[in-house]
């Protein structure tokens, strides 16, 4: 595809003067000195909206709808060019069917484009890409829309964020979703916006909860027909979480499931008195769903105080769950809980990936406790949980196959050395499942934790620990690595080893190759069936990412953020 | 700006400072703290230091691997109240010490929670050890026949191969000396801090053999998957592809000698305790 920018002539000049495009945003500026320019940014306004018209026609042009519908989401797998959602498609399982890049060629990867948003802190998106247009947030909830094949902006939007807001662990975001001509973003202060698609203007804005009590958005949502579904963040805070869905087109409120149980409500009498209160199990990261069984997926956060049980002793339902939801009510289906009354912080956060496999309807999960579970996706039933990392917080198993913990793993006053740590044996970075080597690639964290536990009071709006915890430096030293799980029997066919524990996400794709990132700044490409290294790049910043890959005519291109930048590569 | 934006804004100026003045109940310009030697407070202060400050100088305060021991006093960047209270809130630049509201977690403390860790830090603070040793004497061994000067920098002097140890008496409790000069692998060094990293590099001893069959013996500068640069002996600063080395091997094992009380009697060491914790003096 092809792009010329025409020179602007007087006459288009006179035409930018009239057309009133643009109410320019004064400021402090003197108007004497702006007035000068009012031509220039007219004109640039213009020259940039009609740009985004070729743009937008031009890489359609191929495409009869420009717009994603509900159905082009159902099968987002069938159009491996774009990236139509968090995970790629529904199925959670970050794989793409572009082959271009593959084994024989992975090797010539070199960078296409940068874009730097300048900002610090962990830069956690994953981009979408929809016919040519690349949209991705960034941190301190900046969006922002580029064309997809030479990172060039076309809009850009930062959310004027209150002085106190509580984010956990960094201003970050992970991702929009799109439907229409709207995407979608949960943002720090806790409200979900709709901006246009094609101007990055807001085009509703709805509050979901009190920021200044500890709530906050940092998922990518997740469209499922006409609702936009987000799950809140805040489990430092001794929130009371939730998932919600909110239409579209206005931004109304349609339902909300709250997933710590009111007085009443099942599941309630598993918390002590009146803990449930300030019971935690955010849901922040983006679920999947089954169109077959019309169920979504979600999973949940530790339960509040995050370190701590005394005083809230029982199973503390919904925390570390799975939950099977009904799109269109909210209603819970069924759930399945990875760790009973958590006390190490093991959010059970991590994108619950469909698979079927013999027949069978599965969930996956390489969960943040250490234990890769198998679970039946059609009624909640445990098939097989196997650890994959080191494990000392369970010794073992009840009637149903799920690892229990072992009081000798719990958190005293003077710290006791348990794993994995805080941090887990992988977090929210997504894993992948690739269905032509058939296995599941997730990285995973070596490194144990000394947990330490103490009174604290709630106090709305503090952190809520009840703890503290350090990396314990007596032990062998830390790693991360790159692990495929054989999910048929939860063993390890092979493992890429990090020089330190890593929060990068990986894809999988048809050519064979998959990508990852990791601590020390290198972005790879590795052998899907071995764990051989391909190529890499050393991106100058650790990846605290998940990599997606798209295409515009044929040629295909992988993206990863790291650092302020995020970056493309292709072949030659 | 326009004069009326221009004169708006001096007025604001003038209200804000003269606002200042009249309601700074706990803060800096008062540079004392309000709760000295209460139990209660530091208790709270203990809460406040475990979720904030703790990932880093460990629990009690005792030092962790990134962190300063904090029961140490005199405090490296200043002991008064008022200058630990700027240390918290402002950060230490140059270091891994941010400002306070700035690791991104949270809102940071407010004035009363930083008072309220500072008196929790005084209350596990210990009597600055009184060192026998006569640190005259601990600087002669220091550049001389200790030759710890071969590898380690103090105010500007000495080797590169080791870390600079400007400071290192009063930022680390005298155990943690004495176990580093009588067991230097006990715990390595900590080394380069990356923005974005969680880790630090830590004092590995790196063999490394090239194509052509030279042999570099050395310490780590830093390293990932695909490369390592390191500083030889003769303080030569390399950097390999992995992958291009005939072979090469980290070790835990530091190149620091062992000094036992043979290669440094004990009142030597006290001697070199004195001039490491007096500043050099």
């Amino acid at each position: 595809m092809k792009k010329q920018w025409r020179v602007v002539s007087g006459e288009w000049r006179a035409i930018a003067q009239e057309s009133q495009l643009v109410e320019p945003v004064v400021g402090h500026v003197d108007v004497e000195i702006l007035r000068t320019s009012f031509d220039v940014l007219r004109m640039t306004a213009l020259v940039l909206c009609c740009a985004v018209l070729v743009l937008i026609n031009g890489v359609t042009a191929g495409t009869a709808s420009a717009q994603v519908t509900p159905q082009r989401l159902l099968n987002a797998g069938q159009e491996p060019q774009n990236w139509l959602m968090y995970s790629g498609d529904y199925s959670g399982k970050r794989f793409s069917s572009l082959q271009e890049i593959k084994i024989g060629n992975a090797e010539k990867l070199v960078p296409k484009w940068a874009y730097q948003t300048m900002a610090g802190g962990k830069f956690e998106t994953t981009p979408l890409v929809v016919d040519g247009i690349l949209y991705a947030t960034g941190q301190d909830d900046r969006a922002f829309a580029l064309d997809a094949r030479t990172g060039r902006p076309i809009w850009q939007y930062q959310r004027a964020l209150p002085g106190d807001i509580r984010p956990c662990c960094g201003r970050v975001n992970r991702g929009l979703a799109i439907l229409g001509d709207k995407v979608f973003m949960g943002t720090l202060d806790s409200h979900v916006i709709a901006l246009d698609t094609k101007t990055g203007n807001v085009v509703w804005d709805v509050t979901a909860a009190d920021y200044t009590k500890g709530y906050s958005f940092t998922l990518a949502p997740l469209v499922i027909k006409n609702l936009v579904l987000v799950g809140i963040s805040g489990g430092e805070y001794g929130i009371r979480g939730f998932i919600d869905a909110y239409d579209v087109n206005t931004g109304e409120r349609k339902w909300r499931f709250n997933t710590v149980p009111g007085p009443g409500e099942p599941g309630n009498e598993t918390w002590e008195g009146e803990s449930w209160k300030v019971g935690g199990a955010p849901a922040w990261i983006t679920g999947t769903y089954d169109v077959e069984t019309h169920t979504t997926f979600w999973t949940t956060g530790n339960p509040s105080p995050s370190n701590r049980s005394v005083g809230r002793a029982g199973d503390n339902l919904y925390s570390d769950s799975l939950l099977a939801l009904d799109p269109d009510s909210g209603k819970l289906k069924w759930h399945f809980q990875f760790t009973t009354n958590d006390d190490h912080d093991y959010d059970a956060t991590q994108v619950p990936v469909m698979v079927d496999e013999a027949g069978k309807k599965l969930i996956l999960q390489a969960n943040r406790n250490g234990f890769f579970y198998v679970v039946d996706r059609t009624n909640g039933k445990l098939v097989r949980a196997e650890s994959y990392a080191k494990v000392s917080w369970s010794k073992e198993k009840d009637s149903n196959g799920r690892p229990v913990p072992a009081p000798e793993g719990k958190p005293t006053p003077d710290g006791n050395r348990v794993c994995p740590g805080a941090a887990g044996a992988t977090n929210w970075m997504s894993p992948t499942y690739d269905p032509q080597t058939k296995l599941f690639y997730v990285t995973a964290r070596e490194q144990c934790d000394v947990f330490s536990t103490a009174p604290q009071p709630y106090d709305a709006g503090h952190a809520y620990y009840g703890s503290a915890y350090f990396p314990n430096d007596d032990a062998a030293p830390f790693y991360g690595a790159l692990r495929a799980i054989d999910p048929a029997t939860g063993k390890i066919k092979w493992e890429w080893k990090h020089p330190s524990p890593t929060w990068s996400g990986v894809l999988s794709t048809a050519g064979g190759v998959v990508f990852t990132g990791d601590a020390e700044g290198n972005f790879m490409a590795l052998e899907a069936a071995s764990g051989k290294v391909l190529w890499h790049f050393q991106c100058g910043a650790s990846v605290y990412s998940s990599p997606m890959t798209y295409a515009i005519d044929g040629k295909q291109y992988v993206a990863v953020a790291a650092g302020s930048a995020l970056f493309t590569f292709g072949l030659p | 700006m326009n004069v009326h934006a221009r004169r708006f804004l001096f007025a604001l100026f003038v209200g804000m400072t003269l606002m200042c003045l009249v309601s700074t109940p706990f803060c800096c310009a008062q540079g004392k703290n309000p709760y000295a030697g209460d139990a209660k407070v530091a208790k709270l202060g203990e809460s406040q230091f475990r979720a904030n400050c703790a990932f880093c100088h460990g629990l009690g305060a005792r030092g962790g691997g990134r962190g300063p021991d904090l029961t140490r006093t005199p405090k490296k960047h200043g002991d008064s109240d008022a200058e630990i209270f700027s240390t918290i809130n402002n950060g230490v630049p140059g270091t891994a010490m941010p400002p306070n509201g700035a690791t991104q977690q949270g809102v940071g403390m407010t004035d009363e929670e930083i008072w309220q860790v500072l008196t929790y830090i005084r209350s596990v603070e210990k009597k600055p050890s009184t060192l026998s040793g006569d640190a005259k004497h601990g600087r002669e061994l220091f550049y001389g026949s200790a030759s710890c000067a071969m590898c380690h920098m103090f105010n500007g002097k000495g080797g590169r191969l080791g870390p600079d140890l400007t400071g290192a008496g009063t930022a680390r409790s005298t155990e943690y000396l004495v176990e580093s000069v009588r067991n230097p692998s006990r715990r390595l060094a900590q080394g380069i801090s990356e923005a974005m990293k969680e880790f630090s590099a830590e004092y590995e001893t790196v063999d490394a053999e090239t194509a052509d069959g030279t042999k570099y013996k050395g310490t780590l500068l830093n390293e990932d998957s695909f490369t390592i640069q390191f500083i030889d002996m003769r303080e030569q600063v390399h950097s390999f592809d992995k992958a291009a080395l005939k072979s090469w091997k980290k070790s835990r094992e530091s190149l620091m000698p062992v000094y036992d009380e043979k290669m440094l009697p004990e009142k030597d060491l006290q001697d070199l305790l004195a001039f490491l914790v007096g500043g050099g003096k």
